[in-house]
């Protein structure tokens, strides 16, 4: 057993960080209080190769793998919440279906064109009756001549508005719940496409989340992913390594938290109860690291992780949660206003245990592991 | 003992129950959103006697009871945290004057702000002395018949909107904690500066103000208590005030849990509405079980604030820790209940997260709390 990184993934932490603290970090507090996509960061996160970072070298990528994905997810949040879920979701669940699903032509299509930044990708899944629910998703596509049209509304889509593809789920067949549903790469630019209401959220305000109307979208055969009905373990799969980016953002934010208490400590007269709720912080972010770590590592050798990753993703947006309330504790009242990364923390931390699969839903995934 | 309220109690919860629901619910998310004063709650609560709520009828007021003022709290912040501190802060600014004011000064004081005329705050914080008060800046410098103040005070509540200000200032400063002394400062006669503190995590339509006192002339007839007595009275007063703060905590955990609660009844997944599924019902069970148990400690406190019980210090940190802490913890799951729409500003809860997040904080941070009870259990 060997629990430290390897010297590549080392390498790599440092250089993301360095990226991150330099171009996205400073960009954080504006984003958020003007509620602005963080378009430098993201081009900046481009120019260094962050947002191919799952995708093969022969498709333009960096082609590493799901623990070097966490690690870089883990620097951006430190950083930058927003920009850490943008790049997420375009990483995650916005290309790797491509990678896992498409055929030859899609790929060679899409790949090199997610990886480089020159699109962003986004996943289309949750519709206003449908959150946990997914197989009870209504958005329809219709069989044509050479291919379907996709009718609905999705909701709660990040990157909304600034994706130039989007990965749509949508029902195919007359099939019940998760039999019936297909996936389809569908680009922005496809007439019938539109951005529905941006919502103005508690937290993520750099990273636009918002409803995606399909009306008339014609599409052709060629872009729906995977095979007919399919879709649902499409979603599915994506979701189980998204989760791995959403622990790694998660152990960003906590960490920022951490680091920003132990600053704020060493300025001021430590009591008792401070050093042991800077205990429990540290204690707790250690034990998350360890099991997103390792969802990710199984994820990389491609051994079963859904188990893991449902943990991992518990447990990490729960501590960042927590960590994020005891830090602002910590802070006190000059925590709580203008521009203060504890209070931007507490409204960022709670999106996590939300998105991506309810902490509730991990819960379930994970007693239907354990029982199995 | 006795856990009923009393016929007159009931029924000014019901007249401000009413009066919340009509004017105040409305404005909650407007509030929060710009961030503005709401000066239109402010004149509602004057003309209806809620501003009265903090003082007794001898001195204009129409209770004076701790379990009234709580009550009125928690009413409106479960519809408007912002809104609930009107009522909290005239509380806690008039607290000082009742209890170390001369009759003369209650006279004199308390009947324009039982009228609703002006409200009250209380300036006690300052940017090197939040938890340690007894490291506080201010002075003030007596000439004959008026003290000349100079200083300046930090996360004071209502202080950029309030007519009569109560300030705490050293009088003695080689005298450390036992050389503060309060005054009372009227707008009219003892003009300040403030300056409102922008972009707050919650509780967005409270100003949080910066005040700056520059030979501010105070007459020596609005000293309260003796020179050197102040301290002791900022603390006797934190102690009456901190079960409102309960209250107040306690009201918006119940605002967030009665949106939440209706909500799961009628959010369908699965073929069911999620309040059929287990884990929303332990959730549900939890939080209204931790609700419950802080209103029995809030209300404990109020009555020992009533009842000028000796213990009070102790139980009144309780009720504010225990409340603050459990509204925190229950506007987080009801977030949680309504998954992505708790998240979004359409719907009121998200806001009542932030909003919960200052009772941690204000009128004592709760660690002050654990320090308060600690040195209660082992005198």
């Amino acid at each position: 057993m060997d629990l430290e990184l390897a010297a590549d993934h080392a390498t790599f932490r440092a250089a993301v960080r360095e990226l991150a603290q330099g171009a996205v970090a400073p960009l954080a507090a504006e984003v958020d209080r003007d509620h602005r996509f963080p378009e430098e960061a993201v081009r900046a996160a481009a120019e260094a190769g962050l947002l191919g970072v799952l995708i093969p070298s022969e498709y333009g990528g960096a082609g590493l793998d799901a623990l070097a994905f966490a690690i870089c997810i883990e620097e951006l949040a430190q950083a930058c919440a927003s920009t850490s879920v943008i790049v997420d979701v375009h990483t995650s669940v916005g290309s790797e279906p491509i990678l896992l699903f498409g055929n030859e032509e899609q790929k060679r299509t899409w790949l090199p064109r997610l990886a480089s930044g020159e699109l962003l990708g986004a996943f289309a899944l949750t519709e206003p009756a449908s959150g946990s629910d997914a197989a009870s998703l209504q958005a329809s596509a219709r069989r044509t001549g050479d291919g379907y049209v996709l009718n609905g509304t999705k909701i709660f889509i990040t990157n909304v508005g600034h994706a130039g593809l989007y990965v749509v789920f949508a029902r195919s067949g007359p099939e019940e719940r998760a039999a019936g549903v297909s996936a389809f790469l569908v680009p922005a630019a496809t007439p019938g496409v539109r951005v529905g209401q941006v919502f103005k959220k508690m937290g993520l305000n750099g990273s636009p989340t918002g409803e995606l109307v399909l009306e008339d979208v014609a599409v052709p055969a060629g872009n729906r992913l995977g095979a007919e009905g399919q879709g649902f373990t499409v979603a599915m799969r994506a979701l189980d390594s998204g989760r791995i980016g959403i622990s790694g953002q998660a152990l960003g934010i906590a960490q920022a938290a951490v680091d920003e208490s132990r600053a704020l400590l060493a300025q001021r007269a430590r009591q008792q109860g401070d050093d042991f709720l800077l205990a429990d912080m540290a204690t707790r972010l250690e034990s998350a690291r360890l099991l997103a770590y390792h969802a990710a590592w199984l994820c990389s050798l491609g051994r079963p992780f859904t188990r893991q990753a449902s943990m991992a993703k518990l447990h990490c947006t729960d501590t960042a949660m927590q960590l994020a309330l005891d830090a602002l504790q910590l802070a006190g009242e000059e925590g709580a206003v203008s521009g203060s990364p504890f209070e931007r923390h507490v409204r960022d931390a709670k999106a996590l245990q939300i998105y991506e699969g309810s902490n509730q839903i991990q819960r379930m995934v994970i007693a239907r592991e354990v029982l199995r | 003992m006795d856990f009923e309220l009393t016929e007159e109690q009931v029924a000014i919860r019901d007249t401000i129950r009413a009066l919340v629901q009509d004017r105040v619910a409305p404005r909650a998310a407007e509030i929060d959103e710009k961030a503005e004063y709401p000066k239109d709650i402010e004149k509602v609560f004057a003309d209806n006697g809620i501003l009265g709520i903090p003082f007794p009828e001898q001195y204009g007021g129409i209770s004076g009871s701790s379990v009234t003022i709580c009550m009125g709290i928690e009413e409106i912040a479960k519809a408007c945290a912002t809104s609930s501190l009107i009522l909290a802060v005239q509380a806690l600014g008039s607290y000082p004057i009742l209890v170390a004011g001369s009759e003369e000064q209650k006279k004199r004081l308390c009947p324009p702000l039982a009228a609703g005329e002006k409200v009250a705050a209380y300036a006690l914080s300052e940017t090197g002395s939040g938890s340690d008060a007894a490291a506080m800046k201010t002075h003030a410098k007596r000439y004959g018949n008026e003290y000349v103040l100079n200083g300046a005070k930090q996360f004071i509540t209502a202080g950029s909107v309030a007519g009569t200000l109560v300030v705490f200032a050293q009088t003695d400063a080689e005298a450390d904690h036992r050389g503060i002394s309060a005054f009372v400062l009227e707008r009219e006669t003892s003009p300040w500066q403030a300056s409102k503190l922008e972009h707050k995590l919650g509780i967005r339509g409270s100003p949080t103000a910066q005040l700056v006192f520059e030979d501010v002339k105070v007459p020596a007839a609005n000293r309260l208590g003796e020179e050197g007595a102040g301290f002791k009275l900022a603390l006797a007063v934190l102690d009456r005030s901190r079960p409102g703060i309960g209250a107040q905590a306690l009201g918006i955990a119940e605002g967030a849990f009665d949106y939440a609660l209706n909500y799961v009844k009628d959010r369908q997944q699965f073929g069911q509405p999620i309040s059929a599924f287990q884990g929303i019902q332990f959730m549900l069970a939890d939080i209204a079980t931790q609700i419950e148990a802080a209103r029995h400690l809030v209300y404990r406190a109020a009555t020992k604030v009533d009842a000028k019980a000796p213990d009070l210090t102790k139980i009144a940190a309780m009720a504010k820790l225990f409340a603050s802490d459990m509204a925190m913890k229950v506007t987080t799951d009801c977030v949680q209940l309504l998954g992505g729409y708790g998240y979004i500003s359409d719907y009121p809860v998200e806001r009542m997260m932030r909003d919960a997040k200052i009772t941690q904080i204000y009128e004592g941070t709760n660690q002050i709390q654990r320090v308060v009870i600690a040195r209660a259990l082992l005198r």
